[in-house]
């Protein structure tokens, strides 16, 4: 499964997208789990949120094969 | 229906003018104008530019989702947030609140919400540039 990133999560990544191996019926919290074993540095991040088909998502959430799935590392706009 | 709320994501300079003539109403007797401008120092350190970047669908979507919020709760007649996105230099604009209500502090207060929801909900980040590296405002402790 495709997922984009931005700001920070960009820069861990190494590019604007990373590949999560995705499992039917895979949360959202399934996801974290799988970015934070792939790329330890997010633990240090104050937060990491996903958004699905640019809402953020609960934990709990069920991804779809064709959702746009985003990282979202602590916003700083203003 | 005459559109009451505008929301734009720019990588081109902003114009204050634009969005006091957007927010301009017959009843309106109060229009509080929120201005964001880089600024030359964090934490003492001095800031050489900045750059902004947005995850524009959502960054939209959410900023529309304040402007509906602040229509609920305030007597909010008019309302523009105009974000930048890309290198900004000291000074620039990077972001702008228009708000217009009949009274003045209603205005005050919905705009206010308004920019303290934004830096809290709205993809969009800012990374400073010092003259001996950079970082991402906010994503770390």
């Amino acid at each position: 499964m495709k997922v984009l990133t931005f700001g920070i999560a960009k820069d861990i990544v190494g590019g604007p997208e990373m590949d999560i191996p995705y499992s039917e019926g895979m949360s959202v919290l399934a996801l974290k789990k799988a970015v934070l074993k792939n790329y330890p540095q997010f633990e240090k991040l104050n937060s990491l949120a996903i958004a699905v088909n640019n809402e953020y998502a609960d934990d709990d959430l069920q991804i779809r094969p064709t959702d746009e799935v985003v990282l979202i590392p602590p916003v700083s706009g203003g | 229906m005459e559109k009451k709320i505008d929301i734009q994501i720019s990588d081109k300079p902003l114009s204050e003018q634009t969005c006091l003539e957007f927010v301009a109403h017959p009843g309106a007797g109060g229009i509080v104008n929120f201005i964001g401008t880089v600024r030359n120092q964090t934490k003492g350190k001095a800031v050489i530019k900045l750059e902004f970047e947005a995850y524009v669908p959502m960054a939209i979507s959410e900023m529309r989702k304040i402007a509906e919020r602040t229509f609920q709760q305030w007597p909010v007649q008019k309302m523009a947030i105009h974000h930048r996105v890309g290198t900004l230099t000291i000074g620039e604009i990077a972001v702008i609140i228009s708000v217009a209500c009949p009274h003045r502090k209603a205005a005050f207060d919905a705009c206010s919400f308004a920019i303290d929801t934004l830096k809290e909900t709205v993809p969009i980040w800012k990374k400073e540039f010092f003259e001996n590296g950079a970082v991402w405002v906010a994503a770390h402790p």
